[in-house]
């Protein structure tokens, strides 16, 4: 396995496990006074997620899979 | 009665917008099924999008979060945000490759060619279109019942509503029967998936997914100035639904919480998606769809767990959750254009699904069933014909199914449809990813998976809620069943020969 695939896996597992934010479970404080805590984390986990896509991408395209994907050996 | 003409309108303009991709139909059967494989990142962002989101988008998110709380979200929406990119990347993108290199067009197709099996392609038919055919009567009993309870009259502390019929539809309290509704939106995609394929359905979606992703902003935008602004809103929030911890029926167990992370693994396996994954012009245009999904998944969710949030302040407990979204719009937005532009928000969230799974399984019994090994050789133009017979039999079937299963929990329903996919990716995950995967391991596999799938089907009383072991999701057991089937039946077994591996194992 290249070392840039065992590092974005080895994030995405650390994301897998801060989805489960056992912190926030019982907090029922509100950000900027109208959305709940529980809510807050996982709309910027969303955009979080994102972003690692954006580097996954940018940093491990498979450009040689489109290429075959043409007719290229 | 401006409500049902505003709803008029934009199943007219949906029809008009979509036909108008006839105008690139190049009339043969790869363009009908597959687009020639020419859509652009943005369309394959919208339609991906849109196809994945079904009436759960803003009705089912809504109830749910009604229902449950702020869990909803981390539940439904965040893991779904992670867990689609990772498969639109991982899974997505090499079938694509494949599907281009190979000249497929159905799943089943790379399977059987991948596993050198023709019966295992007869295995996948029928679980598949099992497990898509409830998918598509949530999208049309959904339908059917958010419009009735829009149109029916509704009883306030301030005296009753009448309904929008009240002569005609004595039946329904004046509200629209769901044999009406179901029977529009199945004809109106009926005419543009027949008359265009795969890119109509693109060309729909994208639409379809700009007006749901408006109209769930205006809903919230509204409802939250009627409810005295964002401060004002959640104040009225029972407290039990402001935390995760279960109480007072609230909340999510934290293994169910866990488990649930399975659930958005079905995209892997939709045959729908993977449809909409062979449109594709290049691989490049998948990268908008990987970065862009989380976001508008927030974008979607967010604004509607809210709402069922700020529900619980103002409807009674009892209250069935996918009425949720269309009791807040009525008794809030009195305005009827504002209430048919939200309602047909709510159209375009279950439309953008179901026009895809009706070419899809159009398209899966033309190349799965009819043409494979068949000896006669058809001409484009009776392939096209054949795709299309198959795509009215089905919306027929569908509607007929949605007029008598019209009193099911169809969000219940929903989730059982998702487990059985995301159980199946074993399969698809194996075939990609693991060259000692053969033909045996397939066969276990999925006979493992739906062999679990069905028991814990069946212990649900056939579609209700149903957790194991104090809260775990039964797909966490039947994905585990499908890998372990995998795994075994595999190295049991000899290994797929030299060419097989070749094909499919490009070195790169």
């Amino acid at each position: 396995m290249k070392k840039s695939t065992l590092i974005f896996l080895i994030v995405f597992i650390v994301l897998g496990v801060l989805h489960q934010d056992v912190w926030n479970w019982d907090n029922a404080n509100l950000v900027f006074g109208f959305m709940p805590v529980g809510l807050a984390y996982h709309a910027a986990y969303s955009l979080v997620a994102a972003t690692f896509w954006a580097v996954v991408l940018r940093l491990a395209w498979p450009h040689k899979l489109e290429e075959w994907a043409d007719g290229g050996d | 009665m401006e409500t049902l003409w505003v709803i008029l309108i934009y199943l007219g303009g949906l029809l008009a917008f979509a036909m108008g991709s006839k105008i690139f139909f190049r009339g043969t059967s790869a363009d009908y099924f597959v687009a020639s494989r020419s859509i652009g990142p943005f369309m394959l962002l919208m339609s991906v999008f849109g196809t994945t989101m079904t009436a759960f988008a803003l009705v089912g998110s809504t109830g749910k979060s009604f229902e449950l709380g702020v869990g909803t979200y981390g539940l439904m929406a965040s893991s779904s945000g992670l867990i689609h990119a990772a498969c639109f990347f991982v899974i997505g993108i090499r079938l694509w490759a494949i599907g281009k290199r190979h000249g497929y067009v159905t799943q089943i197709q790379f399977f059987r060619e991948r596993f050198q099996s023709s019966g295992f392609g007869y295995l996948l038919f029928p679980i598949l279109v099992m497990l898509v055919v409830p998918y598509l009567l949530i999208g049309v009993i959904g339908a059917s019942k958010t419009i009735m309870g829009v149109t029916a009259a509704k009883v306030t502390p301030k005296g009753t509503i009448p309904g929008l019929f009240p002569e005609a539809f004595e039946a329904t309290n004046g509200g629209i029967p769901p044999a009406i509704t179901g029977a529009v939106i199945c004809l109106v995609v009926l005419c543009y998936i027949f008359a265009g394929g795969s890119r109509a359905a693109a060309w729909a979606n994208t639409f379809q997914t700009l007006v749901f992703m408006a109209m769930g902003v205006l809903a919230f935008v509204l409802i939250s100035n009627k409810l005295g602004g964002l401060g004002g809103a959640i104040e009225q929030v029972k407290e039990s639904h402001l935390v995760r911890t279960p109480s007072e029926g609230a909340g999510v167990p934290p293994i169910t919480f866990l488990t649930y992370m399975f659930i958005p693994l079905s995209v892997g396996m939709f045959p729908h998606l993977f449809q909409h994954w062979l449109t594709a012009k290049s691989a490049k245009s998948f990268k908008l769809t990987v970065v862009a999904h989380p976001i508008c998944i927030m974008i979607v969710w967010v604004p509607c767990v809210l709402i069922g949030l700020w529900a619980t302040g103002k409807l009674p407990e009892g209250t069935p959750p996918a009425a949720v979204l269309a009791k807040m719009v009525g008794m809030l937005v009195k305005d009827p254009v504002i209430v048919g532009l939200v309602i047909s928000g709510v159209l375009a969230a279950i439309m953008s699904s179901l026009d895809s799974q009706f070419l899809c399984l159009g398209t899966m019994f033309t190349n799965d069933v009819v043409l494979h090994n068949s000896k006669k050789k058809y001409a484009d133009k009776t392939i096209l014909l054949i795709a299309r017979s198959f795509v009215v039999f089905i919306v027929v079937l569908t509607y007929i199914l949605s007029l008598i299963l019209i009193n099911q929990n169809v969000f219940d329903l929903a989730v059982w449809s998702f487990s059985g996919f995301a159980a199946l990716t074993p399969l698809v995950i194996a075939a990609l990813y693991w060259k000692r995967a053969n033909r045996m391991g397939a066969f276990a596999c999925v006979i493992a998976t739906t062999v679990t799938w069905f028991t814990f089907f069946a212990m649900s009383g056939w579609g209700g809620e149903y957790t194991v072991l104090g809260g775990v999701m039964p797909v966490a057991i039947c994905w585990l069943a499908g890998a372990v089937g995998m795994v075994i039946g595999s190295l049991a077994t000899p290994a797929p020969d030299e060419a097989t591996v070749e094909k499919f194992f490009p070195k790169l």
